[in-house]
């Protein structure tokens, strides 16, 4: 572990920064190596994007120490960064969508030549340079910027979550393409919350937690229970209690809350079919854009279907908008807080947004009656509103308490949650999660899609799988551990290599993937 | 590997940065008792009740023409139709006065006319989306032209303004309390109490803030706005009928020019163009500083242009205050 | 051939509006047996100004602003090249015109600056600044005033050689050809393009989205200059009250010329051809024996209404 600071490439030492109320770093280091893959990791809200703003030169920090081969370079712009030697892919493609692939690359001065080639070695080698950005999808875009990324070859590398949107056959590529650049000049930063790319393709990592360094791992056959720790903290003991256990074979022959045939979207969703029972949280397991997004958006009426039926309560429904869903019994909360709450309101005007929405409900509003309701909600969730004027003044996870606040105030039938725990702190997951319990238990049905797949045992009584559009298989949340339900997302068979493991072999690590699956097998073994 | 340091709070906002962002009316009345002491350090005929009724009774249609732009700006969007609106409020009643039926029938035919204009940009920004600036220029041209037309048509039988618009316009009560105070006050009720306690301001307010988080709460938002602009244009056709009585005059274009003091006073007051943000007791304050300000240019003897210069650069200096209060850092 | 079905293909809106013109065009010659070759010219002479206060919005509109403040720097830059050249020499206009162009670009930097440092909102921030540089144009000359130099008038009146070219028409493909088309190619105006269709994806390729934003408004106030400039040679004096519809006029070009006001999308092509459109209506009312005033009536409804039309298309097209 100890390194001497010549071999240093990057160094950024007590790094902290904060948004007005809300720190998102306190106290955070890394150093990186030369010619290393070094993984940064840590749970959501651990401060992993802060970081990647500043390395980058898209935030300023409020205090720390940045060096790159020992001079001091704090980036005040994404180009000074880029100057400094420093780039990043981030998750949204910083490609102009009104621009084709040719003027971007004018944009950013990229060499063509080298352009084609790294597209080539990714698997993208017949893109037309002059198709307008807004018109490829979201995987080809995030290729387009790591080759654009390659190409102008940056002595620091940053990869933010870089195969969460990406088809198995383009994630083998580009894991293969990055773990080859092991051992050279120049170094890559490796965001991912998926242990098993990084025990692929990555020589340390680096882990925070809560804002701050927690640790720095070698990564080798048997260091990720060490990651593993190091990112939960203690706390991870005390998710594993879970709530209740699930729908009874009772409920199950009721008519089903929302019965699902065939739906389709005109974009990724192609055939879903499911049943939602009164009594029971229901998990849907996908990899990014694998269509679980334009299912919810049917469900609660942001879209039409273009297939299929869908049936709420037995009845045939087909929702304009959300307020038709609403009407009928099904809410929504967004995994995104910007996208649901009015930051600039209160806590109060937030929750009873819903209750104001309809023509006669525009009238003059009993104050006493709206502080009752709404102060029950608040308590029943336990959100901390003392900075409750504005509700851009909490934090997130009690701003995601406020957008389920606003449906418990008013009673659930029906609750859609889209990744409702993203970015926010543990111990509030863990509230959520039981809530959803509690909500379930008094008769609700919920639909709940997590990206944080170990979180499926902890919340779900059967999980559903949707891969390429069509939900490919159903499970009980006791068979729903790690590795299955990656497999599952990925549509393998069982025993079929993952994409991570085929990289992996390409650059002789295979012991490392082998290592990370089992312990991700016995880890959530454990806990039924 | 991990130094120790001590935990980091958060930064505070400084305290004229809270001040200006939780309590504008604060400032504002500051500002607004500082112009005061200033005519009245030039002017010494200024100094008597009469002088303040004056102000109020000028700043009265500004402040309802500002209303317009306030509601409008909390869904973060703008009427820039309502000076032709009022223009053709006030001479269309004009035109009525000769006629059987008389003014009230001209005052009908005015509010039906912008009850139609607000449909309009209603349907145009809520249900068909184009963007408010464009639809109610566009209206504004509309508005002008059929006024021009109706000009052409009412040229033989002659038009004056109604002795009762006179009065509401220009009389004042004691010398001291302008009439249109009688107008003005309920409607200046309604709208402050409508923002602060019923459903439809919440929708305001919700549509300017985050109109996706309005739609995922189910709020139908061309509903919102269909009654917004026609509220709006009715404001506007209610400030223009005492534009008209105030300036004792009626032409098509006569308001045309208080546009800009009317989106000026709204920012001023604190409403914000983004939406989400303002208060009509922040607008009425705003007309006042106005009215205030261009009464003090005027003793001063500066020129028109002088006063146009400063009020432009008082908009984009307030504005800019506000921005940098308001935005988290 | 297939070069034009290409271009047309990609330009569907601008292709559909020329057709629209060439209509309107034969419309004309029709309701007007006596029009000519002459006519036109007169028209280009009095659309030029109104042309290119289109252009210059559009090219702020497409990094993603927009400019109220256009009319008021046309009236003081349109006032200040009058009352410059007002009895001096020929080539003393020469002067007068740099100077005035400098003045343009030196507005729009005012207006960018602004608009960067202050971080209010493009529409408050030129609103303000039209009432501040109406404000300047008054004192520069309380009424109409001042004159043109020969040649300035005689630049955009008439024809270019043959009938067939109207001077005005020539002078504002010049413009367009030596200030916008080399723009528009360079890294410049690519970043005017990225900075208005994604603020932030331009930010993290390394664009300074703040120069991008001067150069836009600075750029808008060439223009701008160019469009007060042609206001005193088609009238001889400068005019110190702008007129509002200039501004009416320009954004309602940019918009039915197809470049859209999220910015990032566009040319100057259809908002001119929009102009001409604009214009060649109320003319053609005019021929009708209407009303002129309901040509302002059709323009506003114009505006509205293919906007409308246009939007419903497109939210049934993301519907379908």
């Amino acid at each position: 572990m100890t390194v001497t600071a010549t071999d240093l490439l990057l160094e950024a030492t007590g790094v902290s920064k904060a948004y007005g109320a809300v720190i998102a770093l306190r106290n955070a280091s890394l150093a990186v190596r030369s010619g290393e893959v070094h993984a940064l990791m840590g749970a959501n809200g651990a401060g992993k994007s802060t970081l990647v703003k500043i390395l980058t030169g898209a935030v300023t920090p409020d205090t720390g120490r940045i060096t790159l081969r020992g001079h001091e370079r704090i980036s005040h712009s994404p180009a000074e960064a880029r100057r400094n030697g420093i780039m990043s892919v981030y998750q949204e493609p910083a490609v102009i969508p009104d621009l084709d692939i040719r003027d971007n690359l004018r944009l950013t001065d990229t060499p063509v030549e080298t352009f084609l080639h790294w597209l080539n070695e990714l698997g993208l080698g017949d893109l037309d340079l002059s198709s307008l950005a807004r018109r490829l999808p979201l995987a080809t875009l995030r290729i387009v910027d790591l080759a654009r990324a390659l190409a102008i070859d940056p002595d620091v590398l940053l990869l933010d979550e870089m195969t969460a949107a990406l088809p198995a056959n383009l994630t083998e590529r580009v894991l293969e393409v990055i773990a080859r650049r092991r051992g050279g000049e120049k170094s890559v930063i490796f965001i991912s919350h998926r242990m098993i790319e990084i025990a692929a393709i990555c020589d340390r990592a680096t882990v925070l937690r809560n804002g701050e360094t927690a640790g720095v791992v070698d990564v080798s056959p048997g260091s990720e229970e060490k990651i593993v720790e190091l990112m939960l903290g203690e706390i991870a003991a005390e998710l594993g209690k879970r709530a209740a256990v699930g729908a009874g074979p009772a409920a199950r022959e009721q008519t089903p809350r929302i019965k699902a045939s065939n739906l389709g979207s005109r974009g990724r969703l192609k055939d879903a079919s499911f049943e939602l029972h009164a009594g029971e949280v229901l998990g849907v397991v996908a990899l990014e854009g694998q269509g679980q997004d334009d299912l919810f958006d049917i469900l609660s009426g942001a879209e039409r279907p273009a297939t299929g039926t869908l049936q709420v309560d037995g009845a045939q429904a087909s929702f304009g908008h959300p307020a038709d869903a609403i009407r009928a019994g099904l809410v929504y909360v967004a995994a995104d807080r910007a996208e649901a709450l009015l930051m600039q309101r209160s806590v109060r005007e937030n929750i009873a947004l819903p209750m104001r929405a309809r023509v006669r409900n525009w009238g003059l509003i009993n104050l006493g009656h709206e502080r009752r309701d709404v102060g029950k909600a608040v308590e029943t969730l336990q959100i901390d509103a003392r900075a409750g004027n504005e509700v851009r003044r909490l934090s997130g996870g009690n701003q995601q308490k406020v957008t389920i606040a606003r449906w418990v105030a008013s009673g659930v039938r029906t609750m859609l949650c889209f990744d409702p725990t993203r970015g926010i702190d543990i111990r509030t997951k863990n509230q959520i999660y039981v809530l959803l319990r509690d909500l379930a238990a008094a008769g609700a049905a919920v639909l709940l899609y997590t990206s944080e797949l170990k979180e499926i045992q902890l919340a779900c009584d059967r999980v559903i799988v949707i891969f390429g559009g069509e939900v490919v298989a159903e499970m009980a949340a006791a068979d729903a551990d790690e590795p299955a339900l990656l497999r599952a997302a990925h549509n393998l068979k069982a025993g079929a290599a993952l994409p991570e493991q085929v990289a992996a072999k390409a650059v002789g690590k295979e012991d490392a993937v082998a290592a990370a699956m089992d312990l991700a097998a016995t880890t959530t073994d454990e806990q039924p | 590997m991990t130094a120790a340091a001590p935990p980091i709070a958060g930064r505070q906002p400084s305290a004229w940065r809270k001040l200006l962002r939780d309590q504008p009316l604060i400032p504002l009345s500051f500002l607004l008792v500082a112009l005061v002491l200033m005519v009245w350090a030039v002017s010494p005929t200024a100094r008597d009740a009469g002088w303040v009724g004056v102000i109020v009774r000028a700043a009265v249609p500004l402040a309802i023409l500002a209303g317009c732009q306030t509601l409008t700006m909390l869904t973060g969007g703008i009427d820039l139709s309502v000076g032709f609106v009022a223009s053709m409020a006030g001479f269309v009643t004009a035109t009525f006065v000769n006629q059987p039926g008389g003014w009230p029938l001209g005052v009908a035919v005015a509010l039906t006319a912008a009850v139609l204009v607000g449909l309009v940009n209603g349907i145009s920004v809520g249900v068909f989306r184009v963007h408010p600036l464009i639809v109610t220029l566009g209206m504004g041209l509309v508005v002008l032209g059929f006024s021009n037309v109706w000009q052409l048509r009412m040229l033989q039988t002659g038009a004056g303004i109604p002795t009762e618009l006179k009065t509401l316009g220009t009389g004042l009560w004691a010398d001291i309390v302008p009439y249109s105070l009688i107008v003005f006050v309920p409607v200046a009720l309604i709208i402050i109490l409508g923002l602060r306690r019923s459903g439809y301001g919440r929708m305001l307010y919700a549509l300017g803030d985050n109109p996706v988080a309005a739609r995922l709460s189910g709020v139908r938002s061309w509903q919102v706005l269909l009654t917004l602009y026609v509220i709006s244009a009715v404001l506007a056709a209610i400030a223009g009928l005492i534009y008209a009585g105030l300036n004792q005059t009626a032409s098509v274009k006569l308001v045309a020019g208080e546009l800009l003091p009317s989106v000026a006073a709204a920012v001023i007051g604190g409403t914000s163009i983004l939406g989400g943000r303002g208060t009509f007791t922040g607008t009425i304050m705003g007309a006042l500083i106005l009215t205030v300000l261009s009464a003090l240019l005027t003793i001063l003897l500066l020129p028109e242009p002088v006063r146009q210069i400063v009020f432009g650069s008082i908009v984009v200096l307030v504005a800019a205050a506000y921005t940098r209060a308001t935005t988290e850092s | 051939m297939t070069v034009v079905r290409k271009w047309v293909g990609e330009n569907s809106w601008i292709s559909g509006l020329l057709g629209f013109l060439l209509l309107l065009s034969v419309f004309t010659f029709i309701l007007n047996p006596y029009y000519q070759l002459t006519d036109v010219q007169g028209l280009f002479t009095s659309i030029l100004p109104l042309a290119l206060a289109a252009v210059a919005q559009t090219v702020c509109v497409i990094a993603g602003g927009i400019d109220l403040s256009i009319s008021s720097q046309m009236a003081l830059t349109s006032c200040v090249a009058a009352v410059l050249m007002a009895g001096r020499g020929e080539e003393f206009g020469v002067v007068a015109v740099i100077a005035v162009l400098a003045l343009g670009l030196a507005l729009g930097a005012v207006n960018g600056a602004l608009v960067v440092v202050t971080k209010v909102p493009d529409i408050v921030v030129t609103l303000a600044t039209s009432f501040v540089f109406a404000g300047m144009a008054l004192l520069v000359t309380p009424r109409p005033a001042g004159g043109a130099a020969a040649w300035l008038k005689d630049a955009v009146v008439g024809k270019f050689f043959i009938d067939l070219f109207p001077k005005a028409l020539v002078l504002l493909i010049v413009i367009v050809a030596v200030v916008w088309i080399p723009l528009s190619r360079s890294k410049i105006g690519l970043s005017l393009y990225a900075v208005g269709s994604n603020q932030l994806a331009a930010f993290r390729s390394g664009v300074s989205v703040a120069r991008v934003k001067v150069i836009a408004y600075t750029i808008t106030g060439f223009f701008g200059a160019l469009a007060g400039l042609s206001l005193t040679a088609s009238t001889g004096i400068g005019s110190p009250v702008p007129e509002p519809t200039y501004v009416l006029i320009a954004i309602a070009a940019v918009v039915l010329g197809g470049v859209s006001l999220a910015g990032g999308v566009g040319g100057v092509l259809g908002p001119i051809v929009a102009v001409l459109v604009l214009q060649l209506i109320r003319n053609d009312m005019t021929y009708l024996g209407v009303d002129p005033n309901l040509g302002t009536v059709a323009q506003g409804l114009i505006l509205i209404g293919v906007l409308m039309l246009a939007n419903y298309i497109q939210i049934r097209r993301a519907r379908a």
